[in-house]
């Protein structure tokens, strides 16, 4: 490792020695301060300077200013000509540009500006959401009497991504799920001695509620965050204005697809969740309130309507349908940055999940309401 | 430059390399020599693998077989330590600049400042901000974010975070491509502004006929797998060979010497 440069000051006559290089930034910086502070500079020599980089010439900019650097170097013919250029280049570069503005320090303005802003963005998100949930209605209703345009490679492909492969991870789950309520369901009906009613319990929780909630949430994380991040990409590839600029329509190649497939196969996980969840309750009953399999279905048959089972499914395409439409807007959200793309798929995995248990909620008092 | 590169020891010597993805043999028993302070252009047809030997010679990628020689050291055999030591003396220019986009244009070049030269933020900012300047970009473009960028201020851009840690040999990954002819006349200008004041060796990737005549000290040709031919322009601009001559006696390659003869004359 080298040593470190110096400025040797005799009266008014400088003398800069040694090595000015990145490597000494800190050292040799704070000697040019101080040397600053003294002031008065007379005659500056460069003979003892060793290794120079654009660093070290740059504080020498600093110490002396751009101009007085600038005739220095042309007059110093001790130095090789490359080191000659190298002052010359970045006390010109240094001479011509001023150093951006750092914007001013005010956090009260600062706090309601933002909050102002997060309302506002808040406010046009959804005349947004609103917006696009109307185009693709449109678009799908164009679409929906000339076949000969419906996208079915996309449509099966999606139909694949989003509903096949996510079948052993929604059956999984609402298994272990339905296990779980009806251990519930017996710890809690063992004091009234009424654990047959664990059968009643699994079967109400999970046609009505839980089989689409937890399909529906699986999907936010698993199939809203892929849309997202496809169309973002696609977006900061400038794939989609490529593809608006040969005439096409986003909407009818890259939305419609998506939502079509969500609205096929949210329905299907759904029944795949309900039956696997009630397998779930109906082995821990089994096994642990020794209610065997053929009189716990002997009671599902008895004692639950099918209404059940149909309030459950009519809720999994509204579901689909609003997962599939916020993953591909926050996507068409997405600017240029890698940032952005994170940014908009976390933002639209937050909002599905979101909407999905705040429609849940108010389904569910439209249909207690309703008797049904 | 000096008096005469020929005499000195490489700074990176390409021996024997080969590169293949499967099947397919990119390159094969290719030797290079890059000599310090000089302009070293690398031309060949689309899919001839120049950007692959570049990627190769940084350390990206791995050769098959062959052997690398970088200031003297096999860069494959190197300990990780060493070799992060050599690859700091590189600076590079990726073909569509990538800069970061989360980090502002001064914060993108005083990263690498910040990580190698542990310099404090401020400092390392306020050195962005002159590699910034040295690369031709005005001082407000500083806090701007690579999306709010023009092509060519994207370039400048990625020249000033490529020479942040003041790098003795600079890749460029056909820097003009993409510019206008004013834009990447100015960039083959200040690449050899920076040449000539910074002492750097280039390897310059391109397909621009008018790089090659104005800036070029050797043009290295890659083609059938190896490097064909690497000499001054004049001398491979004679080889015999059926796509040397197309590439240099075309319309376009007739047109970019007369240009630069008009230049040299001026």
């Amino acid at each position: 490792m080298s040593t470190p440069g110096r400025i040797d000051q005799q009266g008014d006559r400088l003398q800069i020695v040694g090595n000015w290089v990145l490597a000494h930034y800190r050292d040799l910086r704070d000697q040019v301060r101080q040397s600053a502070r003294k002031g008065g500079v007379g005659t500056v020599s460069l003979e003892g300077l060793e290794d120079l980089d654009t660093a070290g010439a740059a504080l020498l900019v600093e110490l002396l200013g751009a101009a007085r650097v600038e005739a220095l170097a042309s007059e110093a013919d001790y130095l090789p000509r490359e080191r000659q250029a190298l002052l010359e280049t970045v006390a010109r570069a240094m001479g011509a540009t001023r150093p951006p503005d750092a914007p001013p320090w005010r956090p009260i303005h600062d706090f309601l500006a933002g909050t102002g802003e997060r309302v506002e963005a808040l406010w046009h998100q959804q005349r947004m959401l609103m917006g696009f949930i109307g185009m693709t209605l449109v678009t799908i209703l164009h679409l929906l009497p000339r076949p000969h345009r419906w996208r079915l490679t996309a449509l099966v492909a999606h139909l694949h991504q989003t509903g096949f492969n996510a079948v052993p991870i929604v059956a999984l789950l609402t298994f272990l799920v339905g296990a779980v309520v009806a251990f519930l369901g017996a710890t809690v009906l063992e004091e009234f001695g009424a654990t047959i009613y664990t059968v009643d319990l699994v079967a109400y929780s999970f046609l009505r509620e839980f089989g689409v909630l937890l399909a529906a949430i699986l999907l936010a994380g698993r199939t809203a965050s892929a849309f997202t991040a496809q169309i973002g990409s696609m977006k900061a590839n400038e794939e989609i204005d490529a593809i608006r600029t040969q005439g096409l329509s986003p909407m009818e190649l890259l939305v419609v697809p998506r939502v079509m497939a969500m609205m096929f196969t949210l329905p299907l996980l759904t029944f795949i969740g309900m039956m696997s969840g009630i397998m779930g309750g109906a082995v821990v009953c089994n096994l642990s309130l020794d209610i065997p399999f053929n009189q716990f279905f002997a009671i599902l048959e008895r004692d639950i309507p099918l209404q059940h089972f149909l309030v459950g499914m009519a809720k999994a395409p509204v579901f689909a349908f609003l997962i599939a439409v916020i993953g591909c807007l926050e996507g068409f959200k997405v600017d240029g940055s890698a940032q952005s793309v994170g940014e908009h798929t976390t933002s639209s995995v937050v909002q599905s999940i979101f909407i999905v248990i705040l429609m849940d909620a108010l389904a569910a008092l439209f249909f207690m309401e309703m008797g049904w | 430059m000096t008096d005469d590169p020929g005499r000195q020891a490489p700074l990176i010597r390409v021996r024997g390399l080969q590169n293949r993805f499967g099947s397919l043999v990119v390159h094969e028993g290719l030797d290079l020599d890059i000599r310090r302070g000089e302009i070293l252009g690398v031309v060949g047809g689309s899919g001839t693998g120049k950007s692959v030997l570049l990627r190769s010679i940084v350390g990206l990628m791995r050769p098959s077989a062959g052997c690398i020689e970088v200031f003297g050291k096999d860069l494959q055999n190197l300990p990780e330590q060493e070799r992060s030591q050599l690859e700091r003396r590189f600076g590079v220019l990726f073909q569509g600049g990538a800069l970061f986009t989360s980090l502002n244009l001064q914060e993108n070049i005083a990263l690498p400042l910040m990580e190698h030269a542990d310099l404090s933020r401020k400092d390392a900012e306020y050195l962005a901000r002159i590699k910034l300047a040295l690369a031709g970009l005005p001082g407000e473009a500083a806090l701007k974010y690579p999306a709010e960028l023009s092509g060519g201020m994207v370039k400048r851009a990625a020249l000033a975070r490529a020479l942040a840690l003041d790098p003795e040999v600079l890749f460029l990954d056909e820097p003009t491509a993409g510019l206008d002819p004013i834009g990447a006349a100015a960039f083959d200008r200040l690449i050899m502004t920076l040449r000539d004041a910074l002492g750097l060796s280039v390897f310059l990737v391109t397909h621009d006929l008018d790089t090659l005549y104005t800036s070029c000290d050797r043009v290295a040709v890659i083609s059938q797998r190896k490097v064909l031919v690497a000499d001054r322009l004049e001398v491979v601009e004679n080889t015999d060979d059926e796509w040397i001559r197309d590439y240099f006696h075309g319309p376009r390659g007739r047109a970019a010497r007369k240009a630069a003869d008009v230049l040299e004359n001026r």
